[in-house]
């Protein structure tokens, strides 16, 4: 992110021959440029999210032909309890996983980020639940939590607890997911704050220090001020991997009991591939894709703006 | 004599590459659904290679594809991208959804001699029988069966021999069967019915059992707020919430097995399917009957059967017809069911001499079977995915104690309704 800004005063055109090619030649050459590009996002983002709104609009019949609805399908939604259960589910799964992982990340990078023996395996450590597949780690823990003879009710059981059925009541299933989701995704972000830390001049450190102040005091107004723009950077993330992480649902939960688990991404999958109905698919899709340009959007608009870039 | 001496190898050279392109003269893509413990796959794998073996001109590759849900949803979803396999076991159930997507042949025309048909036990072919045509050939068929730990019985007082006959006799026993470790938790439960995955198919057989049919033969219409499928679920509930017999929250289908091995129930409803997964592993003596009464005894058969492609070409829909009769043939299904507990699908498998040898040396083995005579259609009508999914949830939502089980059926009733609409 740093690195990018220095080059650019480079290409001045100063050796070149006075005569400049047309205005023109240079527009074209830029277009040409960005074609490559510009023809992948439009062929697999911007024509399939045009796509999906437009079919968002029609009904598709068995036989295959499609019926203008007008917002039918937005009516339907609107109605349909499925829909905002997993809405809401989503919301309390990112305020879940979203701060909890983002404060374990960045203790964790501050921790591994001084002069210490084992760094390197620690380092490793932390970093592992990111290289396992969601599919392995959500085997994993689900035999953390299988009920009475899993990891966790092994462990009530030193303490004389009954065995819990985790993952099979509402009022727990959705806290054993953010949990785990949190130890996959912490490390993961631990990366990119170390990679900050060690960007940091040192010369801040030793000045904070020499002028008496405290470590607490350094971090809060130096370190952390310092680390914005890798906040706003995995914040951003980390929100949208809450929407985009379902993976463990389909080996853990199945959206279950009765729906407690499930969220908006896991949810459009079973419209779109076990109920067969594209239209509804479409429907819930382009909220998913309201939400996510609205996440952009603050973050391009307004969040940039006030954050201090080195 | 150069140029005979390249025809002669050319010819050689295309002998060579032609030949087993020759030999492969038909290949066929089959979608296979795994519902159960055990080494199904390879047993699978094992049996399409006899096949090749005794037809060299078809090649079957299978695809391996989850659970029934995966595998439907794998198949439609490759239908739609313009690839779906020649032929595929899914749920018998999935018929209406099948026939609606355009997607299956009946088997009246293929076959030479429509007397096949009759060689199988009519409940395995109820499903798949609409509107006078065939729809679907029953391989890998099932009903629910109860699971008895003998020995866990002994200890608890209860005649080892004796399973449960009715519902009041099976809360009974259930309360005697439950154990406490020193704390005073429960260390082994009395009975287990799954709530994920089949649901929809537990509650079934409940209803059944208690009197009730779930859906009408035309497939647009269920029951769920019939007074006796509501009483079904209220029982079911009561098992966890007032007799305390079974644990509270889902019983989850896949580790179920695993609990009863491991002495965590004394009973479990589960497919006969696992009959021979749960033989090889289990370290005490058990026992299978049919489920219990209430009314009469009852259970919804279950599992998937053949179907085959509209979209296979006519030599690959006759490739597929030979590979689904060979596969049901007698031998191979008495095979078949010995190795996973599955039911054989005809009357004629029990009746080879591999099968009554089984049968006599392990007498659980046909027990499935003789529930055939109180089996009733699985739950079967458009929209089927939508459908129990509805149950499904209502199901979960009531055990949960999230709803009252009437509250919670209504809902699914209303939602089920909404969706079969269409279809009156």
């Amino acid at each position: 992110m740093h690195l990018i800004m220095t080059d650019q005063i480079i290409i001045t055109p100063r050796g070149r021959p006075k005569q400049r090619p047309h205005w023109w030649w240079n527009a074209v050459n830029g277009w040409l440029l960005i074609l490559p590009a510009a023809a992948l996002l439009v062929a697999f983002t911007h024509y399939p999210i045009v796509a999906t709104i437009r079919h968002s609009l029609f009904l598709v019949r068995r036989n295959g032909t499609e019926v203008f609805v007008g917002l039918d399908n937005y009516r339907a939604m609107f109605d349909d309890a499925t829909f905002w259960k997993a809405l809401i589910n989503n919301f309390w799964f990112a305020l879940g996983t979203v701060p909890a992982s983002m404060a374990l990340a960045l203790l964790m990078a501050l921790w591994v980020n001084r002069n210490m023996r084992g760094r390197g395996f620690l380092r490793l450590a932390f970093f592992t639940p990111t290289v396992l597949p969601m599919i392995a780690v959500a085997n994993i823990w689900l035999f953390f939590y299988t009920p009475d003879y899993g990891l966790l009710d092994q462990l009530r059981g030193l303490f004389g607890l009954p065995g819990w059925n985790w993952l099979g009541d509402p009022s727990t299933v959705m806290g054993c997911l953010i949990v785990m989701v949190i130890w996959k995704e912490a490390g993961f972000f631990m990366i990119f704050y170390l990679a900050a830390l060690q960007q940091l001049s040192p010369d801040l450190e030793e000045a904070a220090a020499v002028e008496g102040a405290s470590r607490w005091y350094t971090f809060r107004r130096i370190t952390f001020p310092l680390l914005m723009p890798t906040t706003l950077f995995v914040a951003i993330n980390a929100v949208i991997n809450s929407f985009k992480l379902v993976d463990h649902l389909v080996i853990m939960t199945k959206g279950g009991p009765s729906n407690a688990s499930s969220l908006l991404l896991y949810y459009i999958y079973e419209v779109a591939f076990t109920f067969q109905d594209s239209a509804y698919a479409s429907t819930l899709t382009v909220v998913l894709l309201v939400v996510l340009s609205t996440l952009a959007l603050v973050k391009f608009g307004y969040l940039d703006r006030r954050i201090h870039y080195q | 004599m150069r140029s005979y001496a390249r025809t002669m190898f050319v010819g050689a050279l295309a002998t060579i590459v032609l030949m087993p392109r020759m030999a492969a003269a038909v290949d066929l893509t089959m979608y296979y659904p795994v519902a159960v413990g055990g080494p199904v796959t390879k047993l699978v794998d094992d049996m399409v290679g006899r096949f090749e073996k005794e037809y060299p001109d078809i090649k079957v590759t299978a695809v391996y594809a989850g659970n029934y849900t995966d595998t439907m949803t794998k198949a439609m979803t490759a239908m739609k991208g313009g690839q779906p396999p020649q032929l595929s076991v899914l749920l018998s159930t999935d018929v209406f959804t099948l026939i609606d997507e355009n997607a299956i042949v009946p088997l009246d025309d293929l076959v030479a001699d429509k007397a096949w048909f009759k060689e199988f036990y009519p409940a395995f072919m109820a499903n798949g029988q609409i509107d006078g045509k065939t729809w679907s050939i029953p391989f890998q068929r099932s009903t629910i069966v109860l699971f008895w730990n003998k020995d866990a019985f002994k200890e608890a007082g209860l005649d080892p021999e004796g399973a449960p006959a009715s519902w009041d006799e099976m809360v009974a026993m259930g309360k005697k069967l439950i154990k406490k470790d020193a704390s005073g938790n429960v260390a082994r439960w009395g009975i287990e019915i799954p709530t994920t995955g089949y649901a929809y198919w537990m509650l079934q057989a409940l209803a059944v059992e208690n009197g009730q049919r779930l859906m009408n033969d035309a497939g647009n219409e269920v029951f769920l707020t019939a007074p006796k499928t509501v009483a079904a679920l209220d029982y079911w509930v009561d098992l966890s919430r007032k007799d305390a017999v079974m644990p509270t929250g889902t019983v989850d289908w896949a580790t179920l097995r695993t609990d009863f091995l491991e002495g965590k129930t004394a009973m479990m409803w589960h497919t006969t399917g696992n009959l021979t997964a749960v033989k090889d592993s289990a370290k005490f003596n058990f026992g299978v009957a049919i489920l219990p009464a209430k009314e009469r005894r009852g259970s919804p058969t279950g599992g998937g059967s053949f179907y085959i492609f509209k979209s296979a070409s006519p030599e690959q829909q006759k490739a597929a017809v030979k590979f689904i009769q060979w596969m049901t043939a007698p031998e191979r299904a008495a095979e078949w069911s010995i190795k996973t507990g599955y039911v054989a699908v005809s009357p004629a498998a029990y009746e080879t001499s591999v099968m009554q040898n089984y049968a006599r040396e392990f007498p659980a083995a046909i027990v499935a079977r003789d529930q055939l005579n109180y089996a009733v259609p699985e739950l079967s009508v458009h929209e089927n995915g939508r459908i129990y999914k509805f149950v499904n949830d209502a199901v979960q939502s009531a055990v949960t104690g999230a709803q009252k089980p009437q509250e919670a059926l209504a809902g699914a009733q209303q939602q089920a309704d909404r969706v079969l609409k269409a279809y009156k």
